[in-house]
């Protein structure tokens, strides 16, 4: 080998090296380096129950009840089973039916408890006169983003 | 096939000269699509059924977010080429492009939060996709200040082709985090397989964004990669006529 | 302009603040390599007289 072919070789190896060891910590790290977890999680008891941590999914459509001040109540769901949600706060601009949020707090009896609520957009960008044409009778948004542990490992 | 070509533009005072012709048609190139693509986004773009006018700040975001990429690639194959082939033109645009790179990874992350505070309700948030973003900062820092480190420049250049290369994993986990792990940040609304998620009238301002941030981008890094093959090689005598022609008088300038 | 198309829905501060910041970050590309090649130059001339040579 000639030194210049010596340093290619190095310089690959140095490559495959980065990406086995960073596809092997990622694999291992998928779950932790999950943002939120969905409805399906929680109700299947993938999670602990106690801890505190994140929530994703969508609004479901009817089921928004707003109450005394700043309390509202919701049914958060992804593609597969649903929660209901307590929160008290100032929900982002976003926050509707329909839409996609991430909640963070913790389970107290069947309900979850948020004390925080992000408003969680897709990537789609149209003018309000299309989304009209576009959107489905029940208004539903897509779930596929809240992926359940489950379907992400597949 | 022919690399005449190649080696001419490899060597010194040819790429020098080139960078000088090319530099100034990519910035007024650049310039101008940038004006065409704010007007049409600031004004004639309609607002967005679901952001209102909010979804503007994608015509800055997103071209900042994929140039911040793209330079990282450009400086990993530059950074490549220098290690093994010793090229001392691969070795200035290394180091032409870090701080460029950072410049714009910067304006990512900084138009990101000004996006996510009235959108998601957070400034920040640790997800996949904004951490391994802010990564590619620390990465883009690193190679800046480990080229201030070293006096030597063949040395400085060296280590940081070598960080470049090291940081180049991160580039994929960037892109592919949305897709990856559940995260807050939304999935790709440009690069991706089948109808495009963005209305005509809204997209046609966005790829003018890109190409300009694309331009305006090269341009810097010709500029700062001219002045580095200057202060490289300010010793030999292509230098010296270069400034001679320059101001008449190298004292002067 | 009209004060509909400043006030950007509500979203003024935000919408204005990127397109400012990205302005910012478009000038500083063009001004740092300037300057750059500024104190390059003179610090080329000030090392003038030493003996040049070809690699």
């Amino acid at each position: 080998m000639t030194k210049r072919q010596k340093r290619m070789a190095a310089v690959a190896a140095l490559l495959l090296g980065l990406g086995l060891s960073a596809y092997f910590v990622l694999s291992a790290a998928r779950k932790n380096m999950m943002y939120f977890y969905t409805p399906t999680d929680l109700v299947e008891h993938r999670v602990s129950e106690d801890a505190r941590l994140r929530l994703g999914g969508l609004v479901t459509v009817g089921s928004l009840k707003r109450g005394e001040g700043l309390n509202v109540e919701f049914t958060l769901a992804d593609c597969e089973k649903s929660l209901p949600v307590r929160y008290q706060g100032i929900l982002p601009d976003l926050f509707r039916e329909g839409q996609g949020i991430v909640a963070t707090g913790r389970m107290q009896q069947g309900t979850f408890v948020a004390d925080e609520v992000l408003a969680k957009h897709d990537e789609n960008y149209m003018p309000p006169e299309l989304a009209k044409s576009l959107k489905s009778a029940d208004g539903k948004h897509n779930c596929a983003p809240f992926k359940s542990m489950q379907q992400a490992a597949r | 096939m022919n690399w005449t070509w190649f080696h001419r533009l490899g060597s010194p005072p040819s790429f020098y000269r080139f960078a000088g012709t090319l530099a100034p048609w990519l910035g007024g190139l650049g310039l101008a699509a940038l004006a065409y693509a704010w007007y049409a986004g600031l004004v004639l773009a309609p607002a967005d059924y679901q952001q209102k006018d909010a979804f503007r700040i994608i015509y800055v975001h997103v071209p900042a977010a994929a140039v911040s990429l793209s330079l990282y690639m450009l400086m990993a194959v530059a950074g490549g080429i220098a290690l093994i082939w010793r090229m001392k033109l691969a070795e200035c645009v290394l180091i032409a492009t870090a701080p460029v790179g950072a410049s714009f990874t910067a304006l990512a992350l900084l138009t990101g939060m000004l996006w996510g505070k009235p959108m998601w309700g957070a400034y920040w948030v640790w997800d996949a996709r904004l951490t391994s973003e802010l990564v590619l900062l620390f990465l883009y820092v690193g190679v800046m200040g480990l080229k201030a480190a070293f006096d030597e420049p063949r040395a400085a250049a060296r280590a940081c082709a070598l960080l470049a290369l090291v940081g180049v994993v991160n580039v994929p986990i960037v892109h592919f985090s949305v897709e990856w792990w559940n995260s807050l940040h939304q999935g790709s609304t440009v690069l991706k397989f089948g109808k495009p998620n963005i209305s005509a009238q809204m997209a046609v301002p966005l790829y003018a964004a890109l190409l300009a941030t694309y331009l305006l981008a090269g341009q810097a890094i010709l500029r700062r990669a001219q002045n580095e093959l200057l202060s490289r090689e300010r010793n030999t005598r292509w230098v010296r006529e270069t400034l001679t022609e320059l101001g008449g008088d190298p004292h002067v300038s | 302009m009209s004060a509909e198309f400043w006030n950007m829905g509500g979203y003024a501060l935000y919408v204005w603040g990127s397109f400012g910041a990205a302005l910012a970050v478009h000038l500083w590309n063009v001004l740092s390599a300037r300057a750059q090649r500024r104190r390059l130059l003179d610090s080329l001339a000030d090392s003038e007289g030493e003996q040049p040579v070809d690699e």
